[in-house]
């Protein structure tokens, strides 16, 4: 994939924005386990960062994938995971499918201010008892007139604390487990919606993580996004954007750390050399700095495939592909860097401790390392097929 | 106001300065926009906007001189929002502050700007010299170094920086002027449409997406030394360039005694 003149210069628009308006507000927010959603998103919104792919109509540029993955990328020069993750919940993991297929009336209310930033966006998926098996949720919409009235919970949910609306997935009905769910919008000052508690976590602490109860929420029938029993589906279909925008995300931030520990350890002596100068260590980076361009140029194939064809299944196996990639990847090199920088990795406010903190994310969230080997595996036509019980 | 603003790459001032032989090697250079031209574009969208209606009050011009890459620079000009782009043909090692100011000149002379805007200086050779220059073949009148630009009914009212205190100069329209770093600080141009109470963001404009993919389609119009009728011809000649003497590590001192015995028996300064 080639980016052309106007990919570097969004990139360099963005990459302004991370070093003035992000990086030396990070360690605060870390801090504070929280980061100002309304005020930050705002300022996005006016550059038009947060509706790179969107509609027109709904303020966007509509503008192919390729534009957000160079977006994604740049955003790994963040000095944290948490905000990279914040920013792509709002624009590539609770959107997609409110963008492909809401009304326009769904739309203009809730896409057109998030694409602004007026409005914060989050994404509910998982719940206490149902995470890798999205299948088996157990949040339910049940119809009332014209209205859902809306009962379960959520955990893990990212921007959950400070969310404006949410994307929620939900079952409609009582039939198969891949046909009888939805993707309604609730809005998140409804009553009924409970932010019950704010999750402390490994890492990731600028983002707010929250755990939601929903007890008869009460929202319009036309808050829902496509048709009724089609939210499994398009759910499946959001998690494309999602993986791509994760993995590209991983990039740079790799790259960066690969770099920082080659200057530390070329300054660090020990036995008389420095440590960068023991063939395990150099080697070892040069290892590392070929899988993160090997996992670039997955990302780039992927994205490339993507923009020629949305519905293109190989995507979804090179989507997956790009996810497991990136998060195994992370934790092996957040793991051998760190060593290379002995004890001073090892205190809590070494940067590549929080990379490390934060990069373990990748192999859980959005998806399990598991849960993508079981798609490849199908899409391979290798999975057993399961007994029916 | 029709303004004419100046625009020239340099390498990165972040990237690590080679040389080759006697001469600066920029083969491998990342090249952007002279940063003080950034802050002149800045100063020049200001003039020509009201910052609370989105209104334009006038054309921005971008002018850069250099080979064709340049458009480059010239796009992320008109990206920040400039409404078109000239570029005159010519190769680097020809363009020394003369030549410059006489290609500028004769742009001016075709496109008969109010204001002819410019950074105070290129961070490659940081000559400073092209504002003052162009003053004088325009004869023009020049304020230098703005750190502040009123527009007023007589023209501009210019405030700069000097050792001891702000100097203000009136300048008539059409004039030079050439920016200073405070120039980008938030309320630093007034234009009498902007409410007195908006207050900038501090530095250049992000590009937006949108006026990236603008960008795309305005002008950037090709012109040769030969259609201007102006050749580079350099009275200056460069010499020879090499990088300063390294320096030595400097040393960690444990404590203010240890700081003052140095500065007394090593350096003797005190
Ligand atoms: C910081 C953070 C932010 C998050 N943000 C959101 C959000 O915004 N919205 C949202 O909906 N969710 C969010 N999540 C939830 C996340 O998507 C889930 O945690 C993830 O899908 C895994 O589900 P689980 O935690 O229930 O793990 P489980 O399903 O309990 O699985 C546990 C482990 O079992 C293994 N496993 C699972 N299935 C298989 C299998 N088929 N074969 C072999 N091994 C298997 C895997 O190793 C897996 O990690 C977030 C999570 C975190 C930690």
């Amino acid at each position: 994939m080639l980016y052309t003149d106007e990919h570097s210069k969004l990139r360099q628009t963005v990459r302004r924005f991370v070093e003035q308006e992000i990086n030396p507000h990070v360690d605060a927010w870390e801090e504070a386990e929280l980061f100002p959603a309304h005020e930050l998103f705002r300022k996005m919104g006016k550059l038009g960062l947060l509706g790179i792919t969107k509609p027109a109509d709904c303020g966007g540029q509509e503008l192919d994938y390729s534009f957000a993955v160079a977006f994604a990328e740049e955003l790994g020069r963040c000095n944290c995971g948490a905000i990279p993750m914040a920013i792509g919940v709002q624009t590539d993991m609770a959107t997609p499918a409110l963008a492909r297929y809401g009304s326009p009336a769904l739309k203009a209310e809730y896409m057109t201010p998030t694409v602004a930033g007026e409005l914060v966006a989050a994404i509910g998926v998982s719940e206490p008892g149902a995470g890798s098996d999205v299948a088996s949720i157990k949040t339910t919409a049940r119809k009332d007139g014209g209205d859902y009235i809306i009962n379960g919970s959520k955990m893990w949910i990212t921007n959950g604390m400070q969310a404006d609306w949410i994307c929620l997935l939900v079952n409609t009905g009582e039939g198969k487990p891949h046909e009888n769910k939805s993707l309604v919008v609730v809005p998140m000052n409804a009553p009924g919606v409970n932010r019950a508690k704010k999750l402390k976590k490994l890492g990731m602490w600028a983002s707010d993580t929250a755990q939601l109860f929903f007890e008869d929420v009460r929202v319009p029938q036309s808050n829902l996004i496509g048709g009724e029993g089609m939210g499994f589906f398009m759910q499946m279909q959001q998690f494309q954007e999602e993986r791509l925008f994760g993995a590209a995300t991983t990039l740079l931030g790799l790259d960066r750390m690969i770099q920082e520990t080659i200057t530390y350890t070329r300054e660090r002596q020990a036995f008389g050399q420095s440590i960068l100068d023991n063939q395990t260590v150099h080697f070892r980076l040069a290892e590392l700095q070929t899988e993160v361009e090997s996992l670039r140029a997955l990302v780039y194939l992927t994205t490339e495939r993507y923009v020629a064809n949305k519905d293109d299944f190989e995507v979804v196996k090179l989507a997956s592909m790009c996810k497991l990639k990136a998060g195994r990847l992370a934790r092996v090199a957040t793991d051998a860097c760190l060593q290379f920088w002995g004890g001073m990795g090892y205190t809590w406010d070494s940067a590549v401790a929080r990379s490390m903190r934060d990069m373990r994310l990748l192999s859980i969230g959005g998806g399990a390392d598991e849960v993508m080997l079981g798609i490849i595996c199908k899409l391979m036509g290798t999975l057993p097929r399961r007994k029916k019980s | 106001m029709k303004i004419l603003v100046t625009v020239k790459r340099v390498p990165d001032p972040e990237q690590k300065v080679k040389f080759k032989g006697t001469s600066v090697d920029v083969s491998a250079a990342n090249w952007v926009i002279n940063a003080f031209d950034e802050y002149a574009i800045e100063a020049a969208l200001r003039l020509n906007e009201n910052a609370a209606t989105g209104e334009k009050l006038g054309e921005t011009i971008a002018l850069s001189i250099g080979p064709k890459d340049v458009s480059q620079q010239l796009r992320s000009a008109l990206a920040m929002g400039a409404d078109r782009a000239i570029l005159v043909g010519g190769a680097d090692e020809e363009l020394d502050s003369f030549a410059v100011a006489r290609i500028v000149k004769a742009v001016v002379e075709r496109e008969k700007p109010d204001l002819l805007l410019m950074g105070k200086l290129a961070t490659d050779g940081e000559a400073s010299q092209v504002p003052q220059l162009c003053a004088a073949l325009l004869d023009w009148p020049q304020a230098t170094f703005a750190a502040q630009i009123t527009a007023n009914a007589e023209g501009l009212e210019v405030k700069r920086e000097v050792d001891t205190g702000i100097e203000v100069k009136q300048v008539k329209l059409p004039a030079v002027v050439s920016v200073d770093l405070r120039i980008i600080s938030p309320t630093a141009v007034v234009n009498g449409k902007t409410p007195a109470t908006h207050a900038y963001q501090e530095g250049p404009r992000y590009a937006s997406l949108k006026g990236i993919m603008a960008a795309k389609k305005k002008e950037i119009k090709e012109i040769s030394l030969a259609d201007l009728g102006v050749k580079a011809a350099p009275v200056t000649k460069l010499v020879s360039a090499e990088p300063p003497a390294g320096r030595k590590a400097g040393v960690k001192v444990k404590d203010v005694a240890e700081l003052v015995s140095k500065l007394k028996n090593e350096a003797k300064v005190l």
